[in-house]
């Protein structure tokens, strides 16, 4: 395929798609991050994080409408408010299913999934209800939106650089506060032996409420951002589901740092694959490669020691 | 009633028919049947003379069903269709329902899931017997109650746009099989924009492999050439790779037919890119105005599509039916071509029935081939002996504001041929 082409050219398609697959990436990452908080720290299988994704997704489609109604002069810089209060919004809703659901489930894990399999499908045909069965249009402000030309023939999506620097503060955000804060020490406390933790003086409940309510508001900041780079809809969250299991379950679940691997690993794989073969193979077979691996080594990339 | 005074007419133009003196005689009553009061035809045809195989028809009614998603992924694109079904079927009831008989709607769900199509086609018809039924959308769901509908001998009225390859006495196809829409679509792009290259891009299903089957078959036919052929997963939301493989074919036209979520991804994507839709040649086959309000017409302004029906197509049909959708279901309400398609099934099934003066569905099957509609959006289309319809093709260009520019029609309606011989 790339007979007729100069080196210059091929050199910077080269360098796009290096790029394109640091976007996949950073798009993973972030998809990935909540779950890995809620899945792997909490051990609870949420399958209705892709609709936590999405509510953040239509605060920023109020937001947008909002603003451009109220004070167009705020409208391009109306993403970053948009973003904060889809944090809000995901981790207030994230609380509150936590304390009405989740919180009776930790000892069943298994359950947490039929259960939050059902919310998922509550939360779907209520943004049906509320926005319509159709996709709505979120509407960005225009530095967001086109290319940079780093040289004469290599062209980077902004948005795709958004998202990556996202990703990075974000990731260092959580890693500050899972393993720099004192309330980090508790959660991972709680997460590694719930009755000992309880039993020297942390309060449990209180922290189990927080940890899912921050993996929710995670999910939040990442539908905002997708804005950008998909759609939004009543079932837009299942296309990430799967996808983001599949990073968390690859890295290993417990394991922060497995996750990040294991996306940069799935992404690279798959935007390489895309580009040299077709879209439906490359996607066959980055699952493929998924699936062996995780049979020979079930519990993921990285593991946790922990004395069980 | 006024189709028979039309059909009286025709008949009787045809001068030296031994019908003629009793049809003249029979026209002399006929005014005299609009002085009735509802419900007289009815008895001037009388249920059991139109209506031999039980179904749910009486003296003064008839019974229908809908059968699309309102629930599931399918409702965003099925909704468009139940309310343009509905809108045509109040206003059949207003000019005086078909035979002198009220339809009366029994509306299911098939809830985007295609084993609960069959099953609800299944309790349309052998429960309820409704008389006809406007529904489905994906041809997977088309696929499930086809069984079911030749078993229990039912009428569909499908909208879809789809691939062809199928043909059933009791469907008929109100939206356009795969090479009425592709090929005139792919002449035009080339005589217009001189295409010489072209990048087939789709999701991974039967509808797009079988449409870029025949788009190949028609490019390579001409000497054209396809640089590039790609299918992503049904909901698959990166196509950055794939953009770059575009950049490096340099193609002079990307021919799209990605649905669903994943048009919205792909269209955002091309645009961040860098791609100038305004200079990169681009032509869908998939986007509609109802797609337009995910994608946002920013992000897909200059975008060419390829299809029947446009919401801007300017003819009195048109004007008055826009206006109609929109005062029942609200200004904001956009109509795509399946809508549209949606519009002409209850339409063409009254004028079939008033020829066949029948419900039987074996008579409406057999009087289908050759029904006219003249009052459709879209203009003048004719059911074809093969239940598809004769219809023209059209080119819009996207618009910023969701709509598209209509650049081209075909000057004929093109004939339906859901078996292409040479394209498979």
């Amino acid at each position: 395929m790339f007979e007729g082409y100069s080196l210059a050219e091929l050199g910077s398609i080269f360098a796009m798609q290096g790029f394109a697959g640091l976007i996949l990436f950073s798009v993973f990452v972030l998809m990935a991050l909540g779950l890995a908080i809620i899945f792997g720290q909490m051990g609870v299988i949420n399958m209705a994080h892709g609709e936590f994704m999405i509510l953040g997704a239509y605060v920023t489609y109020l937001c947008s409408n909002f603003i451009s109604s109220t004070a167009p002069a705020l409208f391009p810089a109306y993403f970053f408010i948009a973003m904060a209060l889809a944090f809000l919004a995901s981790g207030a809703l994230g609380m509150l299913v936590e304390w009405a659901m989740i919180r009776f489930l930790y000892r069943r894990p298994l359950d947490t999934l039929l259960a939050t399999w059902g919310l998922s499908l509550i939360l779907q045909q209520v943004f049906r209800s509320v926005f319509g069965a159709r996709e709505v249009g979120v509407v960005l402000p225009d530095w967001l939106m086109g290319s940079v030309a780093v040289t004469d023939t290599i062209e980077v999506p902004i948005n795709g650089l958004f998202v990556m620097g996202l990703t990075i503060a974000i990731t260092i955000v959580i890693y500050a506060v899972m393993f720099r804060s004192r309330w980090g020490q508790g959660v991972r406390a709680v997460m590694q032996n719930r009755v000992m933790a309880g039993a020297v003086g942390i309060n449990t409940e209180k922290v189990d409420r927080y940890t899912f309510g921050l993996g929710c508001g995670i999910a939040g900041v990442a539908g905002s951002a997708f804005t950008m780079v998909g759609s939004t809809g009543p079932t837009s969250g299942q296309l990430y589901i799967v996808d983001t299991f599949l990073v968390v379950v690859f890295g290993g679940a417990q394991s922060l740092i497995g996750t990040i691997a294991s996306a940069f690993t799935i992404s690279q794989a798959q935007s390489t694959m895309e580009f040299f073969l077709s879209g439906s193979t490359a996607k066959v077979l980055t699952l493929l490669t998924v699936v062996v691996i995780l049979m020979l080594r079930p519990q993921g990339l990285f593991v946790l020691k922990v004395r069980r | 009633m006024s189709s028979d005074k039309i059909n009286a007419d025709k008949l009787t133009g045809g001068a030296h028919s031994p019908l003629r003196r009793k049809l003249l005689l029979g026209m002399a009553a006929l005014p005299a049947i609009g002085l009735l009061p509802r419900g007289a035809l009815a008895q001037a045809l009388p249920t059991d003379a139109v209506n031999t195989t039980k179904l749910a028809v009486t003296d003064s009614t008839v019974k229908v069903g809908i059968l699309h998603s309102t629930t599931g992924t399918m409702a965003i694109s099925e909704t468009g269709s139940v309310q343009a079904e509905k809108l045509a079927i109040a206003q059949i009831n207003e000019m005086g329902g078909v035979l002198g008989r009220k339809i009366e709607v029994i509306q299911e769900d098939g809830a985007s899931d295609w084993p609960t199509f069959a099953e609800k086609a299944r309790k349309l018809l052998v429960e309820d017997k409704v008389a006809a039924v406007f529904g489905c959308w994906t041809s997977a769901s088309r696929k499930a109650v086809l069984p079911v509908f030749e078993q229990y001998n039912g009428m569909l009225y499908y909208p879809t746009f789809y691939e062809g390859l199928e043909q059933s006495k009791n469907v008929i196809y109100t939206g356009q099989e795969a090479t009425q829409q592709i090929l005139a679509g792919l002449d035009w792009v080339t005589k217009e924009k001189g295409a010489k290259t072209f990048f087939l891009i789709g999701s991974d299903y039967i509808w797009p492999r079988t449409s870029n089957k025949i788009a190949r078959k028609h490019i390579e036919m001409h000497g054209q050439k396809v640089v590039g052929e790609e299918y992503f997963p049904l909901g698959h939301t990166q196509f950055n790779s794939v953009i770059n493989k575009i950049k490096l074919t340099k193609p002079d036209v990307i021919y799209a037919s990605v649905v669903g979520g994943s048009n919205v991804a792909f269209y955002k994507q091309l645009k961040a890119a860098g791609i100038d839709l305004n200079k990169q040649t681009l032509m869908t086959i998939s986007v509609t105005e109802d797609e337009m309000l995910g994608i946002g017409g920013e992000n897909i302004a200059g975008a060419y599509a390829c299809m029947k029906y446009f919401q801007s197509l300017k003819n009195p049909n048109n004007e008055k039916f826009v206006a109609a959708f929109k005062k029942m279901w609200g200004g904001e309400s956009v109509i795509g071509d399946v809508t549209q398609a949606g519009y002409l099934g209850p339409w063409l099934w009254k004028l079939t029935a008033e020829k066949a003066k029948s419900f039987d569905i074996d008579k409406i099957a057999a009087a289908s081939a050759g029904i006219e509609f003249t009052g459709a959006p879209e203009g003048y289309v004719r059911i074809h002996e093969n239940h598809h319809l004769w219809s023209k093709t059209r080119v819009g260009r996207a618009r910023t504001d969701g709509q598209f520019d209509v650049v081209f029609e075909t000057a004929d309606l093109i004939e339906p041929n859901p078996f292409p011989k040479g394209y498979q």
